[in-house]
């Protein structure tokens, strides 16, 4: 079973977690750029955290045998401080990467003014760069917030199937569906989306423009999920195409649409270093 | 050693380089936007004719050589420092071939202490001369210790001394006690570096 988790975050994990992920099939991922629990205070430090998703996480992965691509962006929630504001002057740099597959994440926390100019300012940077986009749904007042992201998004001119609203559940699933953006549910073990819930709304609104993440960060969450996920499908009675659609080939199709997503060499740990194994003695 | 002829032989400056060439000598600024996607655009082959470069590096090292000598250093300080890892690595290996002293020495520092053996590789080309000794030997045994192979460390021999000698015996003396191997260059190299 191949498994591609769409939204992870990898910086928050171990290398424990890779080895079993790649173990448990899940041989490529996408890491939203978001906050890190911890609040910023200067540009400095997301242009530290974006050169890690650009550099030091995809050579991580690597060793692995997990293909790695990010997602960068102003995360909503520090949208709201001044002090990081200017690091949207600094965003088309880095929305030029050969791994990075999408501006994101954006959207709504809080739905203040700053958060609205911030989500439109970018969703017109992933018009410019030719890139699509990841939208994140606030966690509070969540039906509201989505019905809203929607009409940012309508407004914007983006295509909506370059567009994934993320974090949905069974109150906002119809919404987004009717947009015509992707929809992407974050399997936690408590909250968000648990996998019976998750195959039970597969079977209602069909597999198309679906996605399955883990959303795994530094909170209480498990990067397997995407693979328990697959096995509760089956169990339920998808076929094992349904599961390779919904957990390999939809995200390939959404994020293959930056034309920067490369997958030749997922499975395969980065062995070889100038004819020479890197992974030989080490530290 | 590699040329920027031999380069410019391997990956000509035909369609989209050539035309990213003739912006960046015209207008220095655009290898901002031009660089990242050079990748995507001439593709990542390993050059059959130019070992150890491959097609985007070979591409990216004449972007830089097409800036106008006066702007290289900054521009080239900004493409490192906002590169990812295969912008970064390209710049460090084009670093011999462009018309500069030893201004890029801070480039070097970078790539040594980061923990990508990828970097660290490329940081020690033929540039590396312009590491003091201090800084070169730490960087050896950091290939060492990374696993990196030798072959990549240029001049290894002509600069490796006795002080680098006591450093490597006291690695190998380590990993000896803790049941482990030593790679085989670098215990060669050890060999050489015996009587001196």
């Amino acid at each position: 079973m191949r498994i591609f988790d769409p939204h992870i975050h990898m910086t928050s994990r171990t290398t424990d977690d890779y080895e079993r992920m790649a173990a448990a099939g899940i041989t490529a991922i996408v890491e939203p750029a978001f906050w890190l629990g911890q609040p910023r205070t200067s540009v400095g430090s997301f242009t530290d955290y974006f050169d890690s998703l650009v550099g030091w996480e995809p050579f991580r992965a690597s060793q692995f045998g997990v293909r790695h691509h990010a997602t960068i962006a102003l995360n909503p929630k520090e949208a709201n401080d001044p002090r990081c504001r200017e690091v949207l002057e600094l965003l088309p740099r880095y929305l030029e990467k050969d791994g990075v597959v999408a501006v994101g994440e954006v959207g709504y926390d809080s739905m203040t003014p700053e958060e609205d100019e911030v989500f439109a300012a970018q969703l017109a940077l992933a018009i410019d760069h030719e890139l699509p986009a990841l939208v994140h749904t606030p966690h509070r007042d969540k039906a509201r917030g989505t019905e809203r992201t929607l009409a940012v998004v309508a407004e914007s001119g983006i295509d909506p199937g370059r567009v994934v609203v993320d974090h949905l559940n069974e109150v906002t699933v119809g919404l987004v569906r009717d947009s015509g953006c992707w929809l992407a549910f974050s399997i936690y073990p408590d909250t968000k989306m648990s996998p019976p819930r998750m195959v039970k709304i597969l079977r209602e609104y069909g597999l198309e423009r679906m996605l399955v993440n883990s959303a795994a960060d530094w909170g209480r969450s498990d990067p397997l999920l995407t693979r328990t996920t697959a096995d509760a499908m089956l169990a339920a009675g998808f076929a094992e195409d349904d599961v390779d659609r919904v957990l390999w080939r939809n995200p390939v199709e959404f994020y293959g649409q930056s034309g920067r997503l490369d997958l030749s060499d997922a499975g395969e740990k980065e062995a070889t270093f100038a004819g020479n194994s890197i992974l030989r003695g080490g530290s | 050693m590699t040329t920027l002829d031999g380069l410019r032989t391997a990956v000509p400056a035909a369609g989209w380089l050539g035309e990213a060439l003739e912006r960046v000598t015209g207008d220095p600024a655009a290898i901002g936007k031009l660089f990242p996607a050079v990748g995507r655009r001439v593709g990542r082959d390993e050059l059959v004719d130019v070992p150890g470069w491959s097609a985007d590096e070979a591409a990216r090292a004449q972007l830089l050589a097409a800036l106008p000598a006066d702007r290289i250093a900054a521009e080239m300080d900004g493409l490192y420092r906002y590169g990812d890892a295969a912008e970064k690595r390209a710049v460090l290996k084009a670093l011999p071939l462009l018309p500069i002293a030893d201004e890029a020495v801070p480039l070097l520092r970078d790539a040594i202490r980061t923990n990508d053996t990828r970097l660290v590789a490329a940081a020690l080309g033929p540039y590396a001369r312009h590491l003091d000794e201090a800084a070169w030997r730490q960087a050896v045994l950091k290939c060492v210790f990374m696993g990196i192979p030798l072959s990549n460390v240029d001049k290894l021999d002509e600069r490796a001394d006795a002080e680098l000698a006591i450093m490597l015996g006291g690695l190998v003396e380590e990993r000896r006690a803790a049941g482990r191997d030593m790679a085989p260059d670098a215990l060669a190299l050890l060999d050489r570096l015996k009587g001196l």
